[in-house]
């Protein structure tokens, strides 16, 4: 049966939530979305009605999330309560409505890279934790580990440039932005792995072929999908 | 503990206003920002729901009823931030009294009459300072009610609480809405030590009232300017 992290999400019972939660984790780059893709035509090829969701896809706030990165406007706190209404919308309007009728939601990140990216910006883990206490636990979660230095050279072969923020600039750990990217995503490493002790996450090494790591998660996969077989 | 709220050490002074709509708390605190003003002190007064890149998505939301309980206290408490952040906490940081035309006060009684669970709204704005004086313009609900269905307003979706489903008549749902944000406000008297203000009374007495709390509490000669303007 699922359950909430926290106090849950007004008007939402977690008994009726017979569908399948799988997130998966992991920087840009680690080959996250590749991967999403991948499991999704699997599990649609097994005959599994299939969810997609992620990050800044809501109808109530993607729009102005984009726009006030882009311009670097608003303090921390606003960016991150502005990612948690994205989220909450999707929660609500998307992953609830799935899971009652029982589909499978894969969601290419979840919670935890919000937590990640405040806690790397000296955020209040206490106060994140109880806002994010709306969050339904996932039966699965992977995070897809890849190192920095490999990170840097699929970022450049599929943009030719560093992301502003997937670099953390906005921290000023380095001017230089090849150096800002490797210590901040060092940081969200080792707040991920922190975070694996606490929430109990699947690391998977994502240094290895596509194909290797597509195969990996069929096999993590299957039995969660058999529970509800059974 | 999360949800508690705690006193600021910031040269700033803060004053917030909070009472049901049509309870006069708006009239109040503009007579304050006057009389605060006309002896030259440094004073700011900021109303809620006022912050320029939130307002399109909170529009949208409402226009499109795209909003849950718990996305509308979110997107509000964006919005609070965003403007705590750029406005409210330089100014006391920079030795202000800043004046709040309604504060957390008036997220904790909408989200928790809509509801969504008191302790993680109170956990929400935990981030922002417990001002130095709350007044609550306290009203019977059927003055306040008089006063702002008087003139058959075009009460919009979410200001009638329409999406709580107490009624279908937006004017039957805007009373009920209203009697349970009142019940939570009286809770929170006590809790959070509001200045009770009989809003029944003439406003110049109330005027009087607040003016003379003012004064006690806050030293307001140490609010001059100091350079000539």
């Amino acid at each position: 049966m699922k359950r909430f992290y926290g106090r849950g999400l007004p008007g939402v019972a977690s008994k009726d939530l017979s569908g399948k939660l799988i997130v998966l984790e992991g920087a840009d780059g680690s080959g996250r979305s590749t991967q999403a893709e991948l499991l999704t035509a699997w599990l649609e090829r097994k005959g599994y009605a299939t969810v997609n969701v992620g990050l800044n896809r809501s109808t109530l706030v993607s729009r102005e999330l984009s726009r006030a990165k882009g311009g670097n406007v608003l303090s921390q706190r606003t960016l991150s309560l502005f990612y948690a209404t994205d989220f909450a919308d999707q929660l609500e309007n998307r992953i609830v409505p799935a899971l009652k009728a029982g589909f499978v939601v894969l969601a290419d990140r979840y919670i935890y890279t919000l937590i990640a990216r405040d806690v790397a910006r000296e955020g209040d883990r206490a106060w994140l934790e109880s806002l994010y206490g709306i969050a339904i636990v996932p039966d699965i979660v992977f995070y897809l580990r890849v190192s920095p230095r490999q990170l840097v050279e699929r970022n450049f072969q599929k943009h030719a440039t560093l992301d502003y923020w997937e670099s953390g600039m906005d921290l000023g750990l380095s001017r230089d932005m090849f150096q800002s990217f490797l210590k901040y995503q060092g940081l969200i490493q080792a707040e991920f792995e922190r975070m694996q002790k606490a929430y109990g996450f699947d690391i998977l090494n994502g240094n290895r072929s596509i194909r290797a790591i597509a195969k990996d998660l069929q096999a993590r996969v299957e039995p969660i999908l058999e529970r509800s077989a059974a | 503990m999360a949800g508690q709220r705690k006193g600021h050490a910031y040269p700033g002074r803060l004053i917030a206003v909070e009472g049901l709509d049509g309870s006069g708390k708006s009239t109040q605190i503009y007579l304050v920002k006057r009389w605060l003003e006309l002896q030259d002190l440094k004073v700011f007064f900021t109303e809620w729901n006022s912050s320029v890149v939130v307002k399109n998505a909170t529009k949208r939301g409402k226009k499109r009823q795209l909003l849950t309980p718990t996305t509308f206290s979110l997107i509000h408490c964006t919005d609070f931030a965003d403007r705590y952040e750029h406005q409210v906490l330089p100014l006391l940081q920079a030795g202000y009294i800043v004046l709040a035309d309604r504060y957390v006060f008036t997220a904790f009684a909408r989200d928790i009459v809509r509801g969504c669970d008191r302790e993680w709204v109170h956990n929400l704005y935990s981030f922002a300072v417990e001002p130095d004086i709350t007044f609550f313009f306290k009203v019977p609900l059927d003055t306040a009610l008089g006063r702002i269905l008087g003139g058959r307003p075009s009460l919009k979706y979410f200001e009638a609480g329409m999406d709580l489903g107490l009624s279908q008549d937006p004017y039957e749902s805007f009373r009920l809405f209203q009697k349970r944000i009142n019940d939570v406000y009286l809770k929170m008297v006590r809790e959070f030590g509001f200045v009770a203000v009989d809003a029944a009374q003439a406003s110049e007495v109330q005027q009087e009232q607040v003016r003379a709390i003012v004064t006690e509490r806050i030293d307001l000669p140490g609010f001059r300017w100091r350079t000539r303007r």
